[in-house]
């Protein structure tokens, strides 16, 4: 079942195109990473999604204009957006009695579980309690939600490397079932790698790359090249070159493994690599053709 | 452990206990959302009970001080009674006066603060719609403040009634027109005047503020002045006129003299004539002009609290 489909999905702030015509179809039971650099349209796109602004084009989501049914959709899709938007002034049992009250699919009792795994004491304060436990106050509140759609935009920003696993841990181990869908955006790409089931590189409101995990593993070769093997291995039309330490590393889109592995050290891509050749192909396409 | 506590929530998930979770989420009424939202408002702002609280009970220390101080001091017994009758009235306009302030305050605040601190992102992942939103924070000023008024003013003017019968009673002066402030005519008018003038009276007033507070960026109360001393000044140069001052004067006094304040001394107001000028007061064209200009203005707020996000 299609859970997300844009097709011409199009959103202009004055001169400045945030999003230009983007197609993007998310099935359900997949975790998508939306990367991009600062500025791409990430933000743009999810809150397009979620019906936090308005655009051109067609975009449906569980069904659903999100624009004009924000509240009807809310009942099915869950986002955070940023850490610490949790209103400063709530405690932490008010926040529970509140979705209780207003949400139809909050569980209460299972928000109360998550909460007793951690060291948050319900009569706090959101803004007693440090960033992590923020983050994981909203995690547990979420989690709590039987969501259809869960989006998350830079959930872990600014958190240590202790919260950043252990939020993406309880999200695999205690929510993630295979019938929710999950789109999630980050800078820190390393963290999902792992996570993922499809990856979407968007650049200057553009959908530049986008493939599922299994076809990046099968598809996607880099190779530390030795040096007097660099001419032959340039022969196969890398997508990018880069040189590190003295040593060129190329990046192969569809080369068989066995061939490469005579020209050097192979080993499956990783998304921040893969990420940096394509943005810089974009860039040189671009240069291309402002000549 | 994780596993474990994984599968007991999903085991019972059978096809009919998720159909029956389906149809109880369409039960929850929008009255019940707006009831949860209003609660949340006063979670937010303290203020809103806080502040009338503690000016009432400000008020009456001092009430006790001249009950068993001043009024005991007074060795004339009609002297006596005047000044254990004389602060009533204006006990109940400082328990207003402090209500007015803090719905001004609040109405500023209400759609700018979480703007500003960036909570309406999480309120708007909740399925509560923006109508919603602005109904219980308009809610606060036009309902929730002026019977919270009426309580305080009520319970406060029982403890005075309640203290100064003991003096008048040690005194040996009858205590039975002190009692004539808490007769059911008394109370009645001055709930008709918080719920007609501060409820739907100033309902336009309040109204623009939130309008202000949803369309500002920043300094929202600069905001809700200016235009107004700008349309004002603007009249006065144009035409040499104050048509739109005035306007706004009539509106804050409240409709003058067509709502008659409940004065102490005015009991003996004729009943008849009164709730004649109070029902026609309620269908003067003041009135429903000025309801239909909040209605617009709060339409205004819904449609700004649809479009933007943090500031």
């Amino acid at each position: 079942m299609t859970v997300i489909e844009a097709r011409g999905l199009r959103k202009a702030f004055g001169a400045t195109i945030a999003l230009d015509s983007i197609n993007l179809r998310v099935d359900e039971g997949r975790i998508l990473g939306l990367i991009g650099p600062n500025g791409a349209g990430k933000t743009t796109a999810l809150n397009a999604i979620l019906g936090l602004t308005p655009y051109q084009g067609e975009l449906n989501v569980l069904g659903r204009d999100p624009w004009a049914e924000r509240d009807q959709l809310m009942r099915d899709v869950c986002f955070i957006a940023d850490v610490a938007v949790l209103p400063r002034w709530m405690r932490v049992w008010q926040t529970l009695d509140y979705l209780a009250g207003v949400h139809p699919r909050f569980d209460r009792a299972k928000a109360e579980g998550f909460l007793a795994k951690t060291t948050i004491n319900r009569a706090s304060k959101v803004r007693e309690l440090s960033k992590g436990m923020v983050a994981q106050l909203h995690l547990a509140l979420v989690m709590a939600i039987d969501a259809r759609l869960l989006v998350l935009d830079e959930p872990t920003l600014g958190l240590d490397i202790l919260f950043r696993k252990q939020f993406y841990d309880s999200l695999l181990n205690d929510y993630f079932d295979g019938r929710r869908t999950i789109v999630v955006t980050t800078h820190q790409v390393e963290e999902v790698e792992h996570v993922l089931t499809d990856l979407m590189f968007i650049d200057r409101g553009r959908i530049v790359f986008n493939c599922s995990m299994e076809e990046l593993e099968s598809r996607y070769v880099e190779l530390t090249v030795h040096p007097e093997q660099v001419a032959a291995a340039r022969a196969l039309k890398p997508m990018h070159e880069r040189q590190m330490i003295g040593r060129s590393v190329m990046l192969f889109d569809r080369v068989d493994r066995q061939q490469l592995a005579g020209f050097g050290e192979v080993r499956t891509t990783s998304i921040a690599d893969l990420f940096v050749a394509v943005i810089d192909n974009q860039v040189g396409q671009a240069q291309g053709v402002a000549r | 452990m994780n596993t474990e506590s994984n599968a007991v929530p999903e085991s019972p998930r059978d096809p009919q206990a998720t159909e029956s979770q389906v149809s109880l989420s369409a039960v929850i009424p929008e009255s019940r959302r707006l009831c949860w939202s209003v609660r949340r408002e006063l979670w937010e702002n303290r203020s809103i009970y806080i502040a009338p609280l503690a000016v009432a009970g400000v008020t009456l220390f001092g009430f006790v001080i001249a009950t068993f101080g001043r009024a005991l001091a007074v060795s004339d017994l009609a002297q006596r009674r005047a000044v254990l009758e004389e602060p009533y009235t204006f006990a109940a306009l400082l328990i207003m006066a402090t209500t007015l302030v803090v719905a001004v305050i609040y109405c500023l605040d209400a759609l700018h603060g979480e703007r500003r601190d960036r909570s309406i992102l999480f309120w708007k992942s909740l399925p509560v719609s923006d109508l919603t939103t602005v109904l219980s924070k308009a809610s606060i000023p036009l309902v929730v403040l002026p019977l919270l008024t009426f309580g305080i003013i009520v319970a406060m003017q029982v403890i005075m009634v309640l203290l100064s019968s003991v003096v008048m009673l040690a005194s040996g002066l009858s205590p039975a027109e002190l009692w004539a402030q808490l007769s059911l005519f008394q109370m009645s008018m001055l709930l008709y005047h918080l719920v007609v003038v501060h409820g739907l009276y100033y309902a336009p007033i309040y109204a623009w503020l939130l309008l202000v507070s949803g369309w500002a960026r920043r300094a929202p109360f600069l905001w809700a002045g200016l235009p107004l001393l700008a349309i004002g000044l603007v009249e006065k140069i144009a035409f040499n006129t104050s048509h739109f001052a005035a306007m706004l004067e009539s509106r804050i006094a409240g409709g003058g003299e067509a709502v008659p304040f409940p004065m102490a001394g005015n009991a003996a107001m004729h009943h008849e004539l009164t709730l004649l000028t109070l029902g026609r007061f309620l269908i003067s064209p003041g009135m429903w002009i000025g309801l239909a200009v909040a209605a617009a203005f709060l339409t205004g707020s819904v449609r700004l609290r649809r479009y933007q996000g943090p500031i």
